[in-house]
């Protein structure tokens, strides 16, 4: 562990990266404590400009909403959604990548189609229509993350379970009469987890990215502020109020970078080998 | 031979390379001297990690990035070549100091013709008219004697055998007329037929040249076919120095008696098998193994390789059979499908009464008990990720043993193949190479197997680390009263450790009998050549005929 947290501390950016989402994640827990008030609720006239008055440093928006408080409970919805549909997204994907990796032959052929059809399909406008079919609300959203960002997984573990599945030691497990199951459960995942642990810290990224777009088309969850959200009411408004969609999207690209650096990082500190030139 | 009087073409003064800090030692080349004289093969043998490979990197610079020479010189027609610059040293390389290396696959370019890369030699020091090279490249291919070289110049890498593009990888080395080769373990990854031709091959150019060359390896018995004089190094240090025959006829230096002592011999002992009228434990049937790859989107036609053909065996309690051959003479294919690693296409292979060949499922599970493998390579057959006493529980763990008895049980199996029970706790990675191996035939025992089957499970290890687990092997063989099967392209361990030997060539066995007969009257043809083949037996034959008359 101590080993892994040197080489992690090497990549100077990882740790700045580290520190940026740290920030966000203190701010989202913390949001309830320093805006006791709805963000939804009207505080001040409308559209007062940012560093006005000191109460709401970021100014308000269209209805006279604070700023600062929207994006507070924003990183919330982002951080929320970013890591349950990743998580679900890897419940799917893993399972499906393995058993195609180890079984081979007919359920490879299956589970491969299957995740092409997926892949075949343009992301964003998959993640619209299943959105717009179910009603848009925090769970729909997060399944359609889940949905369409899934097949990259499958198909990292099914190539990483190939290669491992002809290692001595997966063999001699199967000769010591281990069923298929274990094997891949106990001989297999372990060892591919340092590349979905990397994948998985690029995929919570990429979950806020689409989040935020889905918000921005108003097929957001109505009952919650987001960045996305922030973004789309204010861009008709842009030319007037440029802060209501500047600081939204100044938070979107500060943790999608954070989490960016923390992904190379993980990398460098998982894939040493790869990491450092020479030796 | 008589080279002692000329002055040296190349002298290496205290040379000393640091490793990077964290290195299990400080120096990967420490304080080395040598001299390389024209006309000389000069050997420098020593295990895995003994740094040999690293002094000759440092002459032709090309030391990885983060080890570098820190003291001493490489003095080569008056210059030090560590302080030499890129450009002159550029200029040297290929025209004075020619390199082959140990894999002749990774070492051409899969995508040029052979003449191409040899032309390229030429092209890279301005030498000769386009035209001009690639005659001569067919001239140098005819000189390593590669048959049809004009046709030879036209392939691809992949389309010539291991042999071949080792011979390819010779002529681009002399197409220059180097006065130095440095050879890096040429041999070690060709079969043993094929390391004589090569062997042959460099001395007769050698002597032809008047080369000098310096040739690394960790064979004891290339050593004796091909060295003028010889270097041993240990731990990045020289321990001994001496002619050929000072060295491995009366080593001085503890170390290298160790070495020498280390080596299989190759006369078989004489040990009566066949089970003394008990029935075999197993026997296999016709078994016959075809691979068909699906031919490609182009050519069409799918290939189709009999890794199996037809064979027939029987092995009886207590029993060690080898399975000799080379490369791609079906042996691993043999021993998988004995283990139902792979399903045989036909045949049987009888286990106690029942044909594990046909088995399926849950009777497979549970028949695979009484047969385990011990693997080749001791970094892939053990999880990374999992401890020691897992490893090892695992197996009587699935077959329903208690937790806490399987723990207990891979104690007591650490404690049986020589390693502290300690190593319960600990991963795979914190031990060495034979370690490893150890905690492999841990795990194979763990089930209580009557048959081991042991696929090249020593060629991994240095020769050192390998007499010991061979030691082992026998050891528990006789305590456990195992039947062995021993897997291996190495005749020198296979004479050492088996009562029985198959010889196996394309897929068929064409040879079985007690270890003695066929070291001693080989029947057939290929079986002899085999044996002739094996490096530095004509130096241990003299040497037993010698004992002989004396004694």
């Amino acid at each position: 562990m101590a080993d892994f947290w040197n080489r992690f501390k090497r990549n100077r950016g990882a740790v700045i990266g580290l520190v940026l989402l740290a920030l966000v994640i203190a701010i989202a827990i913390l949001a309830p404590l320093l805006f006791p008030q709805s963000p939804w609720r009207m505080v001040q006239r409308p559209f007062l400009p940012p560093f006005a008055m000191e109460a709401f440093p970021l100014g308000t928006d269209t209805l006279g909403r604070n700023v600062l408080s929207g994006l507070a409970y924003g990183a919330q919805v982002s951080l929320l959604v970013g890591l349950v549909s990743t998580v679900a997204a890897l419940l799917i994907g893993i399972p499906i990548g393995a058993m195609a990796g180890y079984f081979g032959g007919v359920a490879d052929d299956v589970l491969m189609r299957f995740t092409e059809f997926f892949q075949t399909v343009p992301s964003f406008a998959l993640a619209i229509v299943l959105v717009a079919i179910f009603e848009p609300n925090i769970k729909s959203i997060i399944g359609a993350i889940a949905i369409v960002s899934w097949p990259p997984v499958a198909r990292l573990v099914r190539g990483e379970v190939l290669s491992l599945r002809s290692r001595e030691y997966i063999e001699a497990a199967i000769l010591s009469g281990q069923t298929s199951a274990a094997i891949i459960w106990r001989q297999v995942l372990p060892n591919t987890l340092s590349p979905i642990i990397v994948l998985a810290s690029l995929m919570v990224a990429t979950a806020i990215l689409l989040e935020s777009s889905l918000s921005f088309l108003g097929l957001g969850d109505p009952n919650l502020m987001s960045w996305g959200y922030m973004i789309g009411a204010a861009r008709t408004v842009i030319r007037q109020a440029w802060w209501l969609s500047f600081f939204p999207g100044i938070a979107i690209l500060l943790t999608v970078l954070a989490l960016n650096l923390i992904g190379e990082g993980l990398n460098d500190a998982l894939n040493p080998r790869l990491a450092r030139r020479g030796k | 031979m008589s080279t002692a009087m000329t002055e040296p073409l190349l002298t290496i003064e205290n040379l000393r390379i640091a490793l990077p800090e964290g290195a299990d030692r400080p120096y990967a080349v420490d304080d080395v001297s040598l001299e390389l004289r024209a006309g000389e093969i000069l050997c420098i043998v020593g295990e895995s990690g003994s740094g040999k490979s690293m002094a000759a990197n440092a002459m032709m610079g090309l030391l990885p990035d983060l080890v570098r020479p820190v003291a001493g010189r490489i003095l080569y027609d008056g210059a030090d070549l560590l302080l030499l610059p890129e450009t002159d040293l550029r200029d040297l390389r290929g025209r004075k100091l020619a390199m082959i290396f140990q894999e002749p696959m990774s070492a051409l370019n899969p995508l040029m013709r052979v003449e191409d890369q040899i032309a390229e030699v030429f092209e890279a020091h301005g030498r000769l008219a386009p035209r001009a090279r690639t005659a001569r490249a067919v001239a140098l291919l005819d000189e390593v004697g590669i048959p049809e070289p004009e046709k030879a110049a036209r392939a691809y890498p992949f389309q010539l055998s291991g042999g071949q593009r080792q011979r390819v990888m010779i002529a681009m080395a002399l197409a220059l007329e180097p006065e130095i080769l440095i050879a890096d373990e040429p041999t070690t990854a060709l079969d043993v037929t094929t390391q004589a031709q090569i062997l042959e091959l460099i001395r007769v150019l050698q002597a032809k040249r008047g080369m000098a060359v310096m040739f690394i390896t960790h064979d004891f018995g290339v050593v004796a076919e091909i060295a003028d004089r010889v270097a041993v190094m240990q731990e990045g240090r020289i321990v001994e120095t001496g002619t050929a025959e000072a060295v491995l006829d009366n080593p001085q230096h503890d170390y290298t008696r160790k070495l020498i002592a280390a080596i299989p011999k190759l006369a078989a002992g004489a040990k009566a098998s066949n089970g003394n009228g008990k029935p075999p434990i197993l026997q296999v049937i016709g078994l016959c193994k075809t691979f068909r790859s699906k031919g490609g989107l182009f050519s069409g036609r799918s290939r189709v390789v009999d890794a199996v053909r037809n064979v027939d065996l029987e092995l009886f309690e207590g029993e060690t059979l080898g399975i000799v051959g080379e490369s791609g003479s079906g042996k691993s294919s043999l021993g998988r499908c004995l283990v139902r690693l792979m399903a045989p296409d036909r045949g049987a292979v009888l286990l106690g009464g029942d044909d594990m060949a046909g088995l399926a499922g849950e009777t497979l599970r549970k028949a695979r008990k009484a047969i385990q493998m011990i693997f080749q390579d001791p970094y892939a057959s053990l999880n990374p990720r999992a401890r020691v006493g897992r490893i090892i529980a695992e197996g009587p763990m699935a077959h329903g043993m208690p937790r806490n008895e399987a723990y207990e049980r891979a104690g007591t199996l650490l404690d049986l193949v020589g390693l502290d029970a300690s190593a319960i706790d600990r991963f795979p990675h914190e031990f060495s190479g034979g370690q490893r191996q150890r905690i492999g035939i841990a795990r194979a025992l763990a089930l209580e197997p009557r048959i081991l089957i042991a696929d090249e499970a020593v060629s991994a290890l240095d020769v050192s680390i390998q007499a010991q687990v061979l030691d082992l092997l026998a050891d528990l063989k006789k305590r456990l009263d195992l039947a062995l099967i021993f897997i291996t392209h190495d005749l020198r361990v296979a004479a050492q450790i088996c009562d029985r030997i198959a010889v196996m060539q394309g897929g068929e066995i064409v040879e079985t009998g007690s270890a003695r007969a066929i070291f001693e009257s080989p029947q057939n043809a290929y079986t002899r050549t085999l044996i002739e083949a094996i490096p530095g037996r004509e130096k241990e034959l003299a040497a037993a005929a010698a004992g002989q008359t004396l004694g």
